[in-house]
């Protein structure tokens, strides 16, 4: 995608961020349409946003939570792909555990198939409505110095993050405890940090990553309490980034694990909850686009 | 007010025969400290006169280098003090020239938490009189599974991780240990020993162990683990360090990766150049240590390797074991050779058979144990702390295993020849060991 196509999406995602702040929300762009959310991962707020969406925009939506129904009886993926095909969705939503699903699906479906999250590979949308809420804070997304920082090595949503942020001229840093590093991320146009505070100087923005469980214990991080002392956001630490810097998280957080609760909660940086609101937003963006083939 | 606390004042060391690897200095000259630190220390320091508040200590030609610094030490304290404590392995080390200890993780509990590191420290500080560093365990339990809390430790004080005498076999927690680490400036220390090969070995794998009967360990139990362990370290780059060496093709392939310009150090302990596997003949478990004592051929590659710098350090591997762990057959006897006493001497030996030079010797057991502890001392220079070793060179005596100081006696040096033996040992300028007084 160029810069020019993501600011396109991002205005029109604004009109849509006034709109969801009316009392009277819907539209009727997508009457008639069907969109299924196709969901092999449980996930709450990715589903709702973008169950929302299509409503709002007037679309009949199906969820389809496919980790409790037919995958589970033995169908594989391109056979539930060929199936949904044939009951003819104007879009299909894909979640799922494996990075590249969502492109195999998109290669037996005929209909638009929007990746919400394949694995440790990509989350455009989350990476768009990061890009919404920092462009409302900031006016802009260029020239800004954006930190993200927690566990790169499994997360989609630094990998889209990184990529949208270097389209629009963005410099990326990424503050990792060495383990949770992937190989070779430099690459990919960042400056990698280990120190939190070296890292987080002068930086505009700081991306918070949700620090799987199962990652610490002594796989990859010793324990949760060496994780927050080195690695969790804290006031102290986010004294280095810039005094009106702006805390991100794609949720759900770990309060004491990657960031201090209050912080969490301290409304003068944490823009957490604009998130989740510009992400509908987005999302409606995407579908009407996506359907209408950026026809209006 | 403890003895540590009160200011010891200036003491000029005169005539004294100057050695420090670090500078490369080697030659008649005199020293001054001032408290816990070195003041001056040159060819002609007091040429103008003595400082005339200073105590003299004339070394009467005697050499004067920087005391020593073993990386490597199982003192056994908490957990097994019938077999050492952090005090009487300080005696032993004093009585050595030992002025620094880096004490291993396998006691009981494993040091392993933050707390045990602040354990050794209020220990070493109210019974040790060298100064003792605690190495935090690589693993928790030393099990090889779940990576220790290893920047929270390395800010407690831990000076290195080591799974001590146990080897980090998987090679995912090592490669995590590794790449983990290396931010916090810490080094990573292993043991190197294939235990699917070592199985129940109990000595060097070979005709000595055919003869005798016992089960062998064989060399590639060690050059697979650093083979490993160096295929990590290219990928990751994180430094490595293989806590001792003492086979031929371990020292090789150091020596063809150093060459490849990889971050890699090693050590080896004074029985790998002073002994080989014939030291076991009898089964005489003194001699029964981990890895084991290997072939002659093993033992000139240790000597070579500490002359042309393949190796970087010499450590003790001081392994105190009381008499009834060494006095049953040798399938049952504990592994372990005492040291910190007898390392100086031993190591002498390098110098004495022509393969090095003193401050060479010195880079070896002071200086760079030293930085890669990230440790100021193992120098002769101004500003550095007063730890200081005075040894005569020359004089030819026996080691009496009976008369040396740790709690346990099992080494297999007994009537062992050595030549130069140590006359006085300072640590933070203050006298812990002297000769010439009776204990």
């Amino acid at each position: 995608m160029s810069a020019a196509e993501i600011e396109h999406i991002l205005d029109l995602a604004e009109s849509y961020a006034a709109l969801n702040r009316k009392a009277a929300k819907k539209l009727d762009r997508l009457h008639g349409r069907t969109l299924i959310n196709l969901f092999f991962e449980s996930s709450t707020r990715t589903r709702t946003s973008f169950e929302l969406a299509g409503k709002r925009l007037g679309a009949d939506v199906i969820n389809m939570q496919a980790y409790s129904s037919a995958i589970k009886k033995g169908e594989t993926l391109l056979d539930t792909a060929m199936t949904l095909n044939a009951m003819h969705p104007d879009a299909l939503v894909v979640r799922h555990g494996d990075s590249g699903a969502a492109k195999l699906l998109s290669e037996k479906i005929e209909c638009a198939v929007i990746n919400a999250g394949d694995g440790s590979h990509e989350h455009p949308t989350q990476a768009l409505l990061d890009a919404l809420t920092i462009r409302r804070r900031r006016g802009k997304l260029g020239g800004l110095t954006v930190a993200i920082c927690g566990d790169i090595r499994h997360s989609r949503v630094a990998r889209s993050n990184i990529h949208l942020l270097d389209i629009m001229g963005a410099r990326v840093r990424l503050i990792v405890p060495p383990t949770l590093l992937p190989p070779a991320v430099e690459r990919l146009g960042v400056e990698v940090f280990h120190d939190m505070c070296a890292g987080l100087e002068g930086c505009d923005i700081v991306m918070m990553l949700r620090l799987q469980t199962e990652r610490m214990k002594g796989s990859y991080v010793p324990s949760i309490r060496e994780y927050f002392h080195f690695w969790g956001l804290d006031e102290d630490k986010l004294a280095h980034a810039k005094p009106d810097a702006l805390v991100m998280h794609p949720g759900p957080m770990n309060r004491g694990v990657e960031i201090d609760s209050r912080l969490a909660d301290d409304l003068t940086h944490s823009v957490i909850l604009d998130q989740v609101e510009l992400g509908v937003a987005v999302r409606m963006a995407c579908l009407d686009i996506l359907v209408h083939g950026g026809e209006t | 007010m403890s003895d540590d606390d009160r200011r010891h004042g200036r003491v000029a060391y005169i005539n004294a025969h100057l050695i420090d690897g670090a500078s490369g200095l080697n030659a008649p000259g005199e020293l001054l400290t001032d408290d816990r630190h070195i003041a001056d220390v040159g060819p002609k320091l007091f040429a103008d006169g003595l400082p005339e508040d200073a105590a003299v200590v004339d070394c009467a030609g005697a050499c004067l280098a920087p005391g020593l610094v073993d990386m490597r030490a199982h003192l056994r304290e908490p957990g097994a003090e019938h077999k050492e404590t952090l005090a009487s392995a300080s005696r032993a080390a004093a009585a050595g020239g030992v002025t620094s200890i880096a004490c291993m993780p396998n006691t009981e509990p494993v040091i392993d938490q933050i707390a045990l590191i602040e354990f050794i420290a209020r220990r070493a500080r109210e019974t040790s009189i060298v100064k003792i560093y605690p190495i935090a365990a690589i693993t928790r339990d030393l099990e090889g599974v779940e990576l220790t809390e290893i920047g929270l430790l390395a800010e407690a004080g831990a000076v290195g991780f080591s799974d001590a005498h146990r080897t980090v076999m998987n090679s995912r927690v090592m490669r995590r240990a590794l790449t983990y680490a290396k931010p916090f400036g810490k080094l990573v220390m292993q043991h190197p020993e294939d235990i699917t090969l070592t199985a129940d070995g109990v000595m060097n794998d070979g005709e000595l162990a055919t003869r005798l009967g016992l089960t062998g360990i064989p060399a590639e139990a060690e050059v697979i683990i650093v083979e490993r362990d160096l295929c990590l370290v290219e990928h990751t780059g994180a430094p490595y360090h293989v806590a001792h060496l003492s086979t031929a093709a371990a020292v090789d392939a150091v020596r063809r990766a150093k060459a490849r310009g990889l971050p890699v150090t090693c050590a080896t302990a004074p029985h790998y150049f002073t002994l080989n596997e014939s030291a076991c003949e009898d089964y005489r478990t003194f001699a029964k240590v981990q890895p084991p004592l290997r072939s002659e051929a093993d033992r000139i590659a240790m000597v070579e390797g500490l002359a042309d710098g393949t190796i970087d350090a010499i450590v003790s591997d001081h392994a105190p074991h009381d008499q009834d762990s060494k006095r049953t057959t040798f399938a049952q006897a504990a592994f372990g050779i005492i040291g910190l006493e007898t390392m100086l001497p031993l190591a002498l030996a390098l110098v004495h058979g022509g393969h090095m030079t003193l401050p060479t010797l010195f880079t070896r057991l002071s200086a760079t144990p030293a930085r890669l502890l990230g440790l100021e001392q193992g120098r002769l220079s101004a500003s550095a702390p007063a730890d200081l070793v005075l040894f005569d060179l020359n004089t030819p005596w026996t080691i009496d295993v009976d008369r040396l100081r740790s709690k346990s006696l099992n080494a297999p040096y007994d009537d062992h020849p050595v030549q130069g033996r140590v006359l006085r040992t300072m640590v933070r300028g203050r006298t812990v060991y002297d000769a010439t007084e009776k204990t």
